[in-house]
């Protein structure tokens, strides 16, 4: 039998107000297993946990009840009070008699009712409590950062800055991602490689970051501390601690078109390449798919020409395994396919480009070498038509778009029109747009500068249709404060195509058992709260696999991915949390419900050897709740159809006695 | 060489003196416009025409003369456009090119009225002389 004291706060009027307190701490003093109740003016000040921990020590009490405001906001104080007295800290339970009582009744006898009601269903559940401790699992001191964008860089810079190895996993031949593509960074108009590519080169050079480029991951087990990952490195045919990028090989070799995918196919590279000039790590990557040794078994001209002799063209795939305490996921975005998109004839003119096209068309390492000239006969453009929002908040479609805004479109046209009207002031430049969508520091006036300093004609509407006409493109769209249907004869069009979430994000969700929304993009745990983190323990976000986001944005959550990394590794043991599921392996029929539903794949299933009533011995299939990973959810206690599956703490029976104490 | 158009656009921007670049089109002027059931283009539309360079279309329009230049928009204007002087040089050029003045200074002192407010009698002129 427990020893209960009954604990009833006035919280000054907040309480005292509408319930009688006095009479509550009275008529719980009958109550089976109390043996001590008493009221006090602040129960969570100091004098009001002195109270509470005298008590424990005189009258030898087993647990306690508080009957004060919500466990969200004093719980915790009062399970400290009582782990001062000995007592264990869950053996407390709150009765909430001010926020769900005496903050909603204005009448003291209904108040005061309902306050009893509530403190004698938690001591109900206080007589069934049992203590509680939590486990300790250790921490593997090494972070892996999938992904080697701007997210990933400055996530690993700032864990490897803490003093921990970090592992950058990049499915390119070199890290750098979308900004390594970019010409200039709003709104400050400075060049992104000028900003990135120092950045690189600190990854490079940073001895606690490793850098697994041209490579995935392909498995993921364990949890929180002690994950084990297991990385492809994909054969680049070329030894990576060998190869000194010299280039030799790439200017060599004979097979040279091959679509440039780091400038987005307008222009050629070699079967052997290194994809820009300031690439991390700087060695040369063969495409197999190309290069013609390797098809064909003739050619072996990169293999001559290396004077390093880093060339293998027997080499395979590798696997490496490697344990980490923590995992960032920043797997980044790419623009929407805009082939769908007949309207603006993407696929019939060349001169119809996406911005992601244009930066490289405008920048000095691009295909035209900075000069902005059309893809389809190398002229100057005299008009250029903008089109924003294609794809984005595009709820009708589907198949075709995305519903959601994609956030950096209004700021990089902005930029794109500014510079072009800058570079190039004879060139007309009209911008398309539903709405002009620029909150951030220095983003709107930027924007306005477009306009005002710039004469960038911003039209307030959508273009309908673009149909190729000779060398022009036919634009039609509506100008809805003029009234008036608009006809430009555009010499090259611009789309602001919408951006989605990297392929590679759902399968490696799937691996992480990390949640994800309808748009495949990672959802964290708390939307305002926790924005860095998954809702799976260990796991954490950084970047647009998270959401849209422009590049301050992005580099501020990795900055603070990084901060829930080193204070994850900074900890020698993880201490979890005790209410955690539990499975009663007598009573688990195998039915895999509860690993169905639980969202943190904390549930497993073993075979495991049970002696039955005859002394025989039968093998049966149950299932196994890691409590490092469970969260205390309490899904699968829910759906068990057998009742095995228990959470500790809000245990079934002790939630029928709450129930059964409030029916009385 | 600027066209006739241009010409136009050049003349009432540097006889108003505003930038109708400056514009953002929230709507307010047209929003607090006392006059705005009686006009067809309204104070926003003006504005942007002038950017546009659809000068004739304004100045053809019987609103030119419906604008009250009770300058609330001009108050209002959250960019500081001023969109009632834009009105007033349209209307200016469009005086300019019907040749009279139709209210001379000397026309006033008879028009003086104790019915009449002097902001009205002042606005006629600024309405019906070049």
């Amino acid at each position: 039998m427990q020893r209960i004291g009954v604990f009833v706060c006035h919280c000054g009027t907040n309480i005292a107000g509408t319930v009688d307190v006095k009479a509550v701490a009275e008529a719980l003093k009958t109550e089976p297993g109390v043996v001590f109740s008493t009221d006090y003016q602040y129960m969570c000040s100091q004098a009001g946990q002195d109270i509470i921990k005298k008590a424990i020590a005189e009258y030898n009490l087993t647990g306690i009840v508080v009957c004060s405001c919500s466990p969200r906001m004093h719980e915790a104080t009062f399970r400290k009070t009582a782990a001062a007295a000995g007592l264990n800290p869950y053996m407390v339970e709150i009765a909430n008699i001010r926020e769900q009582c005496s903050w909603v009744h204005k009448e003291v006898p209904i108040g005061t009712e309902k306050a009893i009601i509530l403190a004698k269903a938690a001591v109900a559940k206080v007589n069934l409590n049992a203590p509680l401790t939590p486990g300790e699992s250790p921490v593997t001191k090494r972070a892996l950062v999938i992904g080697g964008g701007i997210a990933g860089i400055q996530t690993a810079l700032d864990i490897a800055d803490a003093g921990f190895p970090v592992d950058i996993v990049e499915t390119k031949p070199t890290i750098g991602g979308k900004m390594a593509q970019l010409d200039k960074t709003f709104p400050t108009l400075d060049c992104a490689a000028c900003i990135l590519t120092p950045k690189m080169v600190d990854v490079a050079q940073n001895d606690k970051i490793r850098v697994f480029s041209y490579s995935e991951v392909t498995e993921v087990g364990g949890f929180v501390g002690n994950f084990e990952v297991t990385i492809k490195r994909r054969a680049r045919y070329v030894k990576e601690d060998i190869c000194t990028g010299c280039g030799l090989c790439t200017e060599k070799c004979p097979q040279k078109k091959v679509p440039n995918e780091f400038n987005l196919g307008m222009d050629n590279r070699s079967a052997i390449y290194i994809p820009f000039a300031q690439a991390v790590p700087k060695v040369a990557t063969i495409d197999p798919n190309h290069c013609m040794k390797l098809k064909t078994g003739k050619c072996g001209v990169c293999s001559k020409v290396c004077t390093a002799g880093a060339i293998d063209y027997e080499a395979k795939d590798e696997f490496v395994k490697e344990k980490y305490g923590a995992i960032v996921v920043a797997t980044g975005f790419n623009p929407i396919s805009m082939e769908k998109f007949d309207e603006f004839a993407y696929s019939q003119s060349k001169d119809v480009i996406t911005s992601l096209e244009l930066e490289r068309l405008m920048n000095a390492a691009g295909p035209t070498g900075g000069t902005l000239l059309r893809p389809s006969d190398h002229e100057h453009p005299h008009t250029i038509v903008f089109v924003q929002c294609v794809g984005s908040r595009c709820e009708a479609c589907a198949e075709k778009g995305k519903e959601y805004c994609s956030k950096i479109c209004c700021m990089y046209t902005a930029k794109h029109a500014m510079l072009i009207r800058d570079k190039y002031p004879d060139t007309e430049v009209y911008v398309f747009y539903i709405d002009v969508r620029t909150p951030g520091k220095n983003f709107d006036e930027f924007y306005r500068r477009a306009v005002e300093e710039y004469g960038v004609h911003y039209i307030k509407g959508m273009v309908g249709k673009v149909s190729p006409e000779g060398n022009k493109l036919k634009v039609q769209g509506s100008d809805l404060i003029y009234g008036r249907q608009l006809h430009i004869d555009a010499d090259l069009v611009v789309l602001a195509a919408a951006i989605e979430p990297d392929k590679s994000a759902r399968p490696l969700a799937t691996m992480l058992t990390a949640s994800m929304d309808t748009n495949d993009f990672f959802t964290e745990a708390h939307p305002k709260l926790r924005p860095v983190e998954s809702p799976t323990a260990g796991v954490f976000l950084s970047g647009t696999c998270q959401g849209p986001k422009d590049i301050p944005e992005t580099v501020s959550q990795a900055g603070a991915a990084a901060s829930k990394v080193i204070g994850l590794l900074c900890k020698d043991k993880l201490t979890g949390n005790p209410c955690v599921a539990h499975s009663d392996e007598m009573m688990c029929n195998g039915c895999s419900t509860c690993e169905k539903v639980c969202p943190y794949g904390a549930i497993s299933y073993v075979d495991k050897e049970f002696r039955m009533p005859d002394r025989t011995t039968k093998v049966r299939r149950v299932a196994v709740v890691n409590e490092a990973v469970c969260q205390g959810c309490g899904a699968c206690t829910v759906a068990c159809m057998s009742g095995a599956m228990d959470l500790k703490g809000f245990m079934n029976k002790q939630i029928m006695a709450e129930v059964d104490a409030i029916c009385k | 060489m600027l066209d006739k158009k241009e010409l136009l656009k050049e003349q009432v921007i540097r006889a108003s003196g505003v930038n109708p670049l400056k514009c953002m089109r929230c709507g307010k002027c047209s929003g607090t416009c006392p006059s705005y059931d009686e006009m067809e283009y309204h104070p926003h539309q003006f504005v942007y025409m002038v950017e546009m360079g659809d000068i004739e279309t304004l100045m053809k329009s019987e609103s030119v003369y419906k604008c009250l230049s009770c300058f609330a928009c001009v108050e209002r204007c959250p960019r500081g456009v001023e969109p009632a002087k834009i009105i007033e040089a349209v209307r200016l050029e469009a005086i300019r090119q019907k040749g009279n003045n139709h209210m001379t200074a000397n026309d006033i002192p008879e028009k003086v009225n104790d019915d009449i407010p002097q902001q009205a009698i002042m606005s006629a002129m600024r309405k019906y002389s070049k």
